[in-house]
């Protein structure tokens, strides 16, 4: 073979790997052009305004509005945040700065284990245990807010660990033992100057938990209760944009099932704004 | 507060958050165990559901699960590892990179009931595949994909410069070293990725039960419909048709999820030793 | 073999698979396919229907090995448009078509009963049909007329487009519409797991899933049976459709054929369900079909 010949080859595979590169983007634009393509005509129709603000959800008598799943959506996301979030960063300081090496090793692993855990097996033991703990001692009827919200603010604790522990660690030593050696405890030294360092990571870590939040189906499924109303306690039972879809869906046509492509839209721009986010405060700490 | 005893409130809280988090998954595998565990018999995994799953094993969801996977990974770990190549290899950081890192970090994003109303809608009906392990398949691809992309990139990174290096010195071409020195020696890194995704495919039911289907027949052709077990798992809970083989289900699911995070882990460990 | 060879193979590979992943999709689904001597078809729709269909499905196969009955949940509505679309041979309903949705073949297999159900715990005994309409409009909020109970009412209903919710409004609440704030569920046994957990909670399901855990109560002074059914006196039932998009010819309508045969009808109502031919008479559609099997 010719040198030219190999210079041809070479120039080939690279067209060849870069058409693979583009296979998630793809993706990506595929699966938002069908949800579209599916869900606008339906928004056309209706009118965005009563599609995203009415709260009446009756698409076999022809309403279709949204507005108190995004409220709940928005609530159980806050809410798993709250729970997920305090835990998480907990977890990633203790393991970064209050643990040997050793421990980490068995750990860290152990915590990301939480990941692999199906998600409606989270669900069910939510329902078999936590439901009526919830349901015994503070009332309502169990399948509420606040139980969606610590089961999901579990749920998240793998992404929030992962991250925030990834961006503790890249916090150079150099900085620690400047702090020590001003004779600050290592208390003073992880929320003086750690926790400060690595902020911009421990957001992204916070903000792509709360993307799986908003994001999770079949538990959330599960526990929520699925009414159509504004929770207006923590106890009261909600539906969330995705529980709504995966409800609904096997029974939905026409009108009705593009409304549900029409939900999956307002969620497809709830994450991709998240993820936004995410990546610009990613963005910022490679800049740092 | 003195800094002394705020020292101590803070390693207390820390320790004591990083305690619940571990018993709370000590508790989810413990539950799962206890109940499911007695349950499992040979006659179990190796008998097909019978009266819905009231009886019976769980050999065809075995089987459905098993396919799903294998054909999801067929079309995954080409363009996943083909990118990661591409990425790594082929192409200076740059806009390209940019843009395609930033395409597999919003396709990460995506929840997975979107993923599944995307794959009902485009395989199931629009291609007319139907609910089968195709539309599974190509759905929990899309999936996998990041992850893929994402272990490999890392894996294909950590190769030593060095061995490119002596590659070009000797006139190898660059897809040469890329099949003779990079990808073999990436190769365990790529495989911790697999072995991850599979872990995070095996337990999916949100994609798989709008395009894989519920049905309980083992799956020949790759058009046939199955049931996975985290579909026959939700099935079986949550209808209430029979709580122990629910817990046993459960119990096969985070059994094969444990061995698979270890294995991968244990992976994981040798590579980056290797790597020193 | 040189390098060319190999990527000239690779290609070729390559190109057979994407011809295989995208270049056989299915056209026609209203004729069963067959591979390898078996020949199979897909069932799907009502998530009610769906526990029976497969039961009858695994006795179907075991008496004709050559077969294989796919049977898919989704919901009535998805049952009605696979039946349409052609995505499965029998699309199942557990409630009537609306009126736009006819011009499909309707064989109804079963009849079923509809039981309002409460936890064993709650002394509730009889409702009647205003007080459950009241109830499940919101309007009733309290155990304390009914039961003396002070204590909220966790009602539980089913999710728009499911048939059973589709007869519960036709048959109980008429013009009013179901309180949003009623907690939904998906399926009849998740309502009975729900119920049978929560002593405040009230909900409805299929008369054939009624079990220990739960209690019917009575409507307008009569409790739900088969039989209650059967002599009309419970009027809260609906119907089990099979639809297929043409009059049904060859596999499907065999299977129909042992659907509505004595067998079926016996393991049909073993499961709690009414048999067809008590409310709807004989169907002539398997007819010609016994006739000919007679003669082999």
């Amino acid at each position: 073979m010719s040198a030219a010949d190999i210079k041809r080859k070479e120039k080939l595979i690279q067209r060849i790997f870069l058409v693979v590169a583009f296979s998630s983007l793809f993706s990506l634009f595929l699966i938002a052009l069908f949800i579209f393509v599916e869900g606008l005509p339906m928004i056309w129709k209706v009118g965005l305004k009563d599609f995203l603000l009415s709260t009446r959800w009756s698409p076999t008598k022809g309403h279709f509005g949204i507005f108190a799943m995004i409220v709940s959506s928005f609530w159980v996301t806050i809410g798993a945040l709250l729970f997920g979030g305090p835990l998480g960063l907990m977890c990633s300081i203790f393991l970064v700065e209050f643990s040997s090496a050793r421990m980490r090793a068995v750990i860290k692993p152990a915590l990301e284990l939480l990941a692999g855990i199906p998600s409606v097996v989270y669900g069910f033991l939510g329902v078999v245990y936590l439901v009526p703990l919830v349901r015994d001692y503070l009332g309502g009827p169990g399948l509420s807010l606040l139980t969606s919200c610590i089961i999901l603010g579990i749920m998240i604790l793998p992404t929030v660990i992962s991250i925030s522990v990834d961006s503790l660690v890249a916090v150079p030593d150099s900085y620690r033992e400047a702090a020590f050696s001003l004779g600050a405890t290592r208390w003073q030294t992880t929320h003086m100057v750690t926790l400060h360092a690595a902020k911009s990571g421990i957001i992204t870590a916070l903000v792509l938990g709360m993307g799986r939040a908003v994001g999770e189906t079949m538990a959330v499924i599960m526990i929520a209760g699925n009414a159509l109303k504004i929770p207006l306690s923590p106890l009261d039972p909600i539906r969330t944009l995705t529980s709504n879809i995966a409800l609904e869906m096997g029974y939905a046509s026409g009108l009705h099932r593009q409304a549900l492509f029409a939900t999956g839209i307002v969620l497809f721009f709830f994450v991709m704004a998240l993820n936004m986010i995410a990546t610009l405060f990613a963005r910022r700490k490679v800049l740092k | 507060m003195t800094p002394r005893r705020a020292e101590h409130v803070a390693i207390g809280l820390m320790v004591s958050g990083a305690f619940l988090a571990l018993a709370i998954l000590f508790f989810i595998i413990a539950v799962i165990m206890i109940k499911g565990l007695p349950h499992i018999t040979a006659r179990f995994l190796l008998d097909n559901p019978m009266d819905m799953g009231r009886a019976g094993g769980i050999f065809s969801t075995i089987v459905s699960t098993v396919y799903l996977l294998v054909v999801s990974l067929v079309i995954a770990i080409p363009l996943g590892v083909g990118t990661a190549i591409y990425l790594t290899e082929y192409t200076e950081e740059g806009k390209i990179t940019k843009i395609v890192r930033f395409g597999t970090e919003c396709l990460a994003g995506v929840p997975s009931i979107i993923l599944g109303l995307f794959g009902f809608i485009l395989f199931v009906i629009k291609l007319g595949f139907g609910w089968s392990v195709l539309s599974g398949g190509i759905s929990l691809a899309i999936m996998i994909l990041p992850v893929i992309i994402r272990t490999s990139e890392e894996a294909i990174k950590s190769v030593p410069q060095a061995f490119r290096d002596v590659n070009e010195v000797l006139g190898g071409s660059k897809w040469q070293g890329v099949t003779r020195l990079v990808l073999p020696n990436a190769a365990p890194g790529i495989l911790t990725g697999v072995i991850l995704s599979v872990g995070r495919g095996i337990g999916e039911t949100a994609v798989v039960i709008f395009t894989l289907g519920t049905s309980l027949r083992t799956p020949f052709s790759i058009f046939d419909s199955g049931r996975s077990m985290a579909v026959h798992f939700y099935i079986l809970a949550r209808e209430g048709i029979s709580m122990d083989n629910a817990y046993a289900t459960a119990a096969v699911l985070v059994f094969s999820i444990l061995i698979i995070n270890i294995f991968s882990y244990y992976l994981m460990h040798k590579f980056v030793e290797a790597r020193r | 073999m040189n390098a060319t060879g190999r990527k000239r193979i690779g290609l070729w590979s390559l190109l057979v698979v994407l011809t295989v992943l995208f270049g056989c999709g299915r056209k026609d689904e209203s004729t069963p396919k067959k591979k390898g001597g078996y020949a199979s078809i897909i069932i799907a729709g009502s998530t009610s229907v769906q526990p029976f269909a497969e039961k009858l499905a695994e006795i179907y196969m075991v008496k004709n090995p050559n077969t294989v009955v796919n049977v898919q949940g989704g919901g009535s509505t998805a049952g009605i448009r696979a039946a349409q679309t052609g995505i499965a041979n029998i699309g199942t309903s557990s409630r009537n078509l609306h009126p736009e949705e006819k011009g499909l073949f309707e064989i109804p297999i079963a009849f079923d009963g509809i039981a309002v159900i409460v936890n064993p715990k709650n002394s509730l005994r009889n409702l009647s049909t205003e007080t459950l309409r009241a109830i499940y409009a919101g309007k009733i909020l309290s155990w304390e007329t009914l039961t003396g109970v002070k204590h909220r009412i966790t009602t539980i209903t089913r999710e728009e487009g499911s048939g059973t919710r589709g007869a519960f409004e036709e048959l109980v609440m008429e013009k009013l519409e179901i309180d949003p704030g009623c907690i939904v569920q998906d399926s009849n046994g998740a309502v009975r797991e729900l119920v049978a957990t929560d002593p405040y909670a009230i909900g409805y399901i299929s008369l054939g899933l009624v079990n220990k855990q739960v209690r019917a109560v009575a409507l307008d002074g009569v409790a739900p049976s088969v039989k209650a059914v059967k002599e009309k006196r419970y009027r809260f039932f609906r119907p089990f459709l099979f639809l297929t998009r043409k009059k049904p010819a060859g596999l499907p309508l065999h299977f129909i054929c042992f659907v509505l045969s004595d067998e079926g009808q016996r393991i049909l109502a073993k499961e709690g369900l009414i048999p067809a031919s008590i409310i709807h008479g004989e169907s002539d559609l398997c007819r010609q079909q016994t006739s000919k099997e007679k003669k082999n």
